[in-house]
């Protein structure tokens, strides 16, 4: 007998019972507009044609799959491979994304972009596609952010973004998100709000997750073709979860690949500070859908704490939450400190400077290594890369090991 | 017929004023106090806004007096206990206004009861659509309280009808797109709207975000069945001096407005 596999997500936008639509009642509309005009273009030839050929010829893709051969004999645990999304076009993974949300704006007749970002890597891609398409753009991004990511502002107003500091709350990510759906909330006629990961409303968890998708895709022909086979694992990082799903989606139903999520411990899961969502948060809303949140006894959101602005949120993506409580996926988590290590081991050994968003997930295989046999061929996202994160590299003392 | 029924079907002046005092700002003895002076004013019933860390559907006044609110540590508990207060002060409907996630914290069945308990007479969430609301409004509605639901100008007629028929007893109309705040002028794409509004719902509205002259409660009434004045009153009070002029202001303001219904 056949099983039937229950569509993710459903048609209220869960995911089990993760996600849904947790927002003001003016943009409820905006978000039918955007399920209904979705769905019809995700089958339409003309616009998947443009979608692939602007991932190969805008993009850069497919990245490739990369054997880290000096981290390998380093770590003598499992052949590792990177998937080279810093390669991609404005150096992270975040650009895949962009592209297929800028084209559903164009043919909903938008003119107006607005994002939200943290690390900037978000913020860049969108004002990327904005300049390619001639779109006014509005970057919303904490103070705070701003300060530690700087040379990405830089970027983006280079490219013709206005970029808007966000002074309220915890001056990060948290705060440019309610800061860009205030603004979406007051121009939603004529604004289209692109969201950078797997979270929000319904259906952004779905559309973020189906342009991400291409990740996941490559990264299976790839091993088929290069290992002969299927990886034992794949290892990403968690902020709100983009890179991962995209990474994953195609694997989810290979039950015998063994599937790691990697969150920001920052300086440790029992410190009180860090943006270990799934590892110790709770159910519970906000930004536009119900998933694992970190919050206080009375409901109130805490100010996380992550060295990495990427990584640096309270909330996940709700499919994350769904994978979570089935158990489909391991999360994890390291500290700052582990993840600063990986950061400059990565860079010594492979030469490859990896995003700190990303160095958590190297950080994770670093500490846990002897979990494989040495055959065990495992495969991490690397999402970004860490120019960005020079600034903060000097902040952590010398450059030099 | 619950409290609340009885105002909306025969408000005593014509038209409903509800002032709107984030709960706790700029602390708890003075909200009561401003609920009180409200009442003597001549509103009909009175919004306490609960408080939340990340208020997405708010301007900056509201931001800044929930900050202040949850800094000097007001919480559901706090706030509970002022209504338990108010409803032996004052004869007026009370219904809370904040965010889903401190509720569903607190465990939402828990809460509407202890709210029903001490004499709350309804609530507006701005972050729980229709759609998500099911179980909500059949938990208020069971407890014998108000579920009041948002309608704004991009509801399609069918959200309107939906909207229409899940709110208890009246709904809160939304004047344009946008958050909280004070200082709008409206025009006649605001008069247009308010027009399909009276024709489209089946029981009263009341029209709010941007209500801060007794002029604008005016025009807006000349079809929705009252107005909520929120930006205007916080404004009013985070510049007061200290409390005795703080309630001097809102209880002119208020008179004012009252006079123009």
């Amino acid at each position: 007998m056949r099983s039937k596999k229950p569509v993710q997500p459903d048609k209220r936008g869960r995911f089990g019972d993760y996600g849904g639509r947790y927002v003001p009642e003016t943009v409820m509309y905006a978000l039918d507009q955007l399920t209904r005009c979705y769905r019809h273009i995700k089958h339409d030839a003309a616009f998947k044609a443009k979608f692939k050929e602007l991932l190969s010829s805008y993009v850069g893709r497919p990245t490739p799959l990369y054997y880290a051969e000096r981290l390998t004999a380093h770590l003598n645990g499992p052949r590792i491979h990177f998937k080279r999304e810093d390669l991609t076009h404005t150096g992270a993974h975040k650009i895949n994304n962009t592209v297929g949300q800028i084209l559903l704006a164009r043919h909903m007749g938008k003119k107006r972009i607005i994002a939200e970002t943290g690390a900037g890597q978000h913020g860049l891609a969108t004002a990327t596609v904005c300049a390619r398409f001639g779109l006014e753009c509005v970057i919303y991004m904490g103070a705070v952010d701003i300060e530690r990511q700087a040379p990405n502002v830089d970027k983006m107003q280079l490219l013709g973004a206005r970029v808007v500091p966000v002074e309220s709350g915890s001056r990060t990510l948290k705060d440019a998100t309610s800061e860009a759906l205030r603004d979406w909330v007051t121009n939603v006629r004529s604004t289209f709000y692109i969201i950078g990961s797997v979270v929000g409303p319904h259906p952004y968890p779905m559309i973020v997750r189906d342009f991400q998708t291409v990740i996941g895709r490559e990264t299976k022909q790839q091993c088929r073709r290069v290992l002969g086979r299927l990886p034992h694992a794949v290892i990403a990082c968690i902020g709100g979860g983009s890179n991962a799903i995209g990474i994953w989606e195609p694997f989810l139903k290979e039950h015998k690949v063994k599937l790691i999520g990697v969150e920001a411990a920052g300086y440790g899961l029992s410190s009180g500070r860090h943006a270990a969502t799934l590892k110790r948060g709770r159910p519970g809303v906000l930004h536009g859908s119900y998933s694992y949140l970190i919050y206080d006894s009375d409901g109130q959101i805490v100010l996380p704490h992550s060295v990495s602005a990427g990584l640096d949120y309270p909330g996940v993506g709700p499919q994350h939450s769904h994978l979570k409580d089935s158990g489909r996926v391991v999360y994890q988590a390291v500290t700052d400190k582990q993840a600063i290590a990986a950061f400059k081991l990565t860079s010594r050994l492979e030469g490859i400077i990896p995003a700190l968003e990303s160095a958590h997930a190297i950080a994770w295989l670093v500490k846990n290594a002897g979990e494989f046999k040495k055959n065990h061929q495992v495969v991490i996202c690397l999402s970004g890369r860490g120019d960005k994160d020079m600034g903060i590299l000097a902040d952590w003392g010398r450059i030099a090991p | 017929m619950s409290r609340i029924a009885d105002v909306v079907m025969k408000p005593r002046a014509g038209k409903l004023l509800v002032p709107f005092f984030t709960a706790g700002f700029p602390d708890m003895k003075t909200t009561v106090a401003l609920v009180k002076a409200a009442a003597d004013a001549g509103a009909d019933m009175v919004e306490l806004g609960m408080p939340f860390s990340d208020p997405l559907a708010d301007g900056p006044e509201i931001q800044h007096s929930s900050k202040a609110a949850l800094d000097n540590g007001t919480d559901l508990r706090a706030i509970l206990k002022a209504v338990e207060q108010l409803q032996r002060e004052v004869d007026l409907p009370l219904i809370l206004m904040g965010y889903y996630n401190p509720l569903l914290t607190y465990g939402e069945t828990r809460f509407l009861k202890r709210a029903a308990s001490v004499g709350v007479d309804g609530f507006i969430i701005p972050d729980l659509p229709v759609e998500e609301a099911a179980g909500f409004k059949t938990a208020v509605e069971s407890n014998r309280m108000s579920a009041v639901f948002l309608v704004a100008p991009t509801s399609s007629p069918d959200r309107v009808r939906l909207i229409d028929k899940y709110s208890t007893d009246f709904i809160y109309a939304v004047t344009v797109t946008g958050v909280t705040g004070a200082g709008r002028t409206f025009g006649t794409d605001t008069d247009r709207y308010m027009r399909r509004l009276k024709k489209q719902l089946t029981k009263p509205f009341v029209a709010g975000f941007g209500v801060s002259s007794a002029e604008s409660a005016r025009r807006l009434t000349r079809y929705a069945d009252g107005v909520v004045i929120g930006s205007a009153l916080v404004k009013i009070i985070r510049n007061a001096a200290n409390r005795r002029s703080c309630l001097k202001h809102v209880s002119r303001f208020l008179a004012e407005v009252r006079g123009a219904l």
